[in-house]
């Protein structure tokens, strides 16, 4: 699994504690710069995260007016409902922003991947660390949106001690469940020059299919019997759901549960494309 | 007269540049049936849970998708090009070599360039429209046809207006790399009736981003909501517009000293 440099000037044998040690210090380390970098971009932050706003007060301003329609609520779920599910929302959009898929191609063609690869650990351990340093300037700016959208749209908000828990574990439980599905399907950027296609067909499966589009209950229970057995809830439905529901502690131990499972699937299809697609590369660039 | 010339030897240029490239035809085409699934699928499913919305039917309201679409693809294909590429150049100094030119700047700056694939999406929509107008029972008379042409030029000159507003301000913000991305993320706020947004967001999206105008207006027309108030100030506003965006314009040009040269 390790790629390593042929050359023997690098410290190529490890201790496991030594290895854990500084694969932690890594982490860290990206994690502090990540931070340090973005919070310098103050301004193209905000724009960023505003413009993604318009996506969910459509969806929220559209279910709002049904359930106004009917009386109150649609399916069981209030305005006030749709109005905390998608503010919630809004924080776990931006935790499933990863190191994306087609941002492999760019990878390849500009021949980063070789630098990369000098380095004695892998690409993911990079991402995984950077997104997540980002992801607290993330939280950081998100609180005053989520202030600011509570203030005009009301939401319903009531969760007990333990959902809280549960929903600041499943929203990195979501970022790294979504960070495993893109990178391996990133791997396809080492057999084609076309992905954008499939890519296209994965984000469009996704929005239908995760609860990003919808609350999960408002889709026909055919579909629902089918986003079960996916991992695309988990990274969305599910966290928001987590805080925002009325879940029991047994379903949200059952869903974090969930998470870990298809984050260790993803985790090993990633490792197998990654072995068979590092085997494949020739580099271009330098 | 020679305005027209010139924007359409621009125009025959930029559509004989992009026959090169055909796969980008197949590629426009899969994008914009993506597109296109998702947005039946939205509609089927707010149906599925209610016979109106706002008191529109669901073959209304596929009119108003089919004019967004339709007006989305107009865009895409003339006027957001033209305008990222007056924005790239005022950034990379080559706007001189429009403003040396023995022509309108504000024309030149407008016409150069044009995405032709968009054309799907110009077809796309114009279906989605014909099939909503064919299931509304009223039937669309004449009057309201004619309307609706009149609402859809002038709602895309309100978008032009619009965009070469946010280009202008280019000469003194220089990162304007994310505005395409934020238009398009307001933009899509035109695939519903503008009634239903709450007040501030709909004042907004009518008169700070001219999507109503664009979009709801003309699908107003098609299904006879429109009343002549309306069109009149839609007329009007589109007047106001149009000669702000010339002032601002030429404001921004007389501060403009070049980067190059």
């Amino acid at each position: 699994m390790s790629v390593r440099p042929a050359s023997t000037e690098f410290p190529v044998e490890l201790h496991e504690a030594g290895r854990v040690r500084s694969l932690s210090g890594l982490y860290l380390a990206t994690m502090r710069m990540a931070v340090q970098t973005q919070i310098q971009y103050r301004a193209a932050n905000y724009f960023y995260m505003f413009g993604m706003i318009a996506e969910p007060v459509i969806y929220l301003v559209v279910w709002t007016t049904i359930a106004d329609q009917q009386g109150g609520s649609v399916q069981g779920l209030t305005a006030g409902y749709f109005a905390a599910y998608y503010i919630v929302w809004t924080l776990v959009r931006n935790m499933n922003v990863v190191f994306g898929a087609p941002y492999w191609e760019h990878r390849i063609r500009e021949g980063e991947l070789n630098r990369d690869l000098l380095r004695p650990v892998l690409p993911l351990h990079y991402d995984i660390a950077y997104f997540a340093g980002w992801k607290f300037v993330v939280i950081l700016f998100w609180i005053p949106l989520a202030v600011g959208l509570s203030l005009v749209f009301e939401p319903t908000l009531d969760p007990r001690a333990f959902e809280i828990l549960v929903f600041a574990v499943a929203i990195w439980g979501a970022y790294l469940l979504r960070t495993m599905l893109q990178e391996s399907l990133g791997m396809l950027c080492f057999w084609t020059t076309r992905g954008a296609a499939i890519f296209d067909l994965y984000m469009t499966t996704e929005l239908l299919l995760s609860g990003r589009l919808v609350p999960l209950p408002l889709m026909p229970d055919w579909v629902q019997d089918i986003a079960q057995f996916l991992p695309f809830q988990y990274a969305f439905f599910f966290p928001i759901e987590s805080l925002v529901g009325d879940l029991s502690n047994a379903e949200l131990l059952r869903g974090l549960a969930a998470q870990l499972l298809w984050i260790l699937i993803g985790l090993a299809i990633f490792r197998l494309a990654w072995r068979h697609a590092i085997k494949r590369y020739s580099a271009v660039g330098g | 007269m020679n305005a027209l010339r010139v924007s359409w030897l621009f125009f025959k240029v930029g559509v004989l540049n992009e026959l090169q490239y055909r796969v980008n035809f197949v590629v426009q085409l899969f994008q914009s049936a993506i597109a296109l699934t998702v947005g039946l699928v939205v509609l089927a499913l707010v149906y599925s849970h209610t016979d109106e919305l706002n008191g529109w039917s669901q073959p209304e309201l596929l009119c108003v998708l089919g004019v967004q679409i339709l007006m989305g693809g107009a865009i895409k294909m003339y006027i957001q090009p033209n305008m990222t590429r007056l924005i790239d150049d005022v950034r990379e100094g080559k706007l001189d070599y429009a403003l040396t030119k023995p022509e309108d700047a504000q024309m030149l700056v407008s016409v150069r360039e044009v995405r032709i694939w968009q054309v799907v999406d110009l077809v796309s929509g114009s279906i989605v429209l014909a099939v909503g107008v064919s299931q509304i029972s009223e039937g669309v008379g004449a009057l309201d046809a004619l309307g609706f042409g009149i609402a859809l030029l002038l709602g895309g000159l309100m978008i032009y207006c619009f965009w070469l507003f946010i280009a202008t301000a280019a000469f003194w913000v220089v990162n304007m790399w994310t505005v395409v991305e934020l238009f398009d993320g307001v933009f899509q706020t035109g695939r519903w009736p503008v009634g239903i947004y709450p007040g501030w967001l709909r004042y907004s999206v009518t008169f700070l981003v001219p999507i109503a105008f664009a979009v709801t207006v003309p699908a107003e027309a098609l299904t006879s909501r429109l009343d002549w108030q309306t069109l009149v100030l839609a007329v009007g506003f589109a007047a106001v517009l149009f000669a702000f965006t010339r002032w601002f314009w030429r404001f921004g040009l007389k501060n403009y000293t070049g980067a190059s040269a």
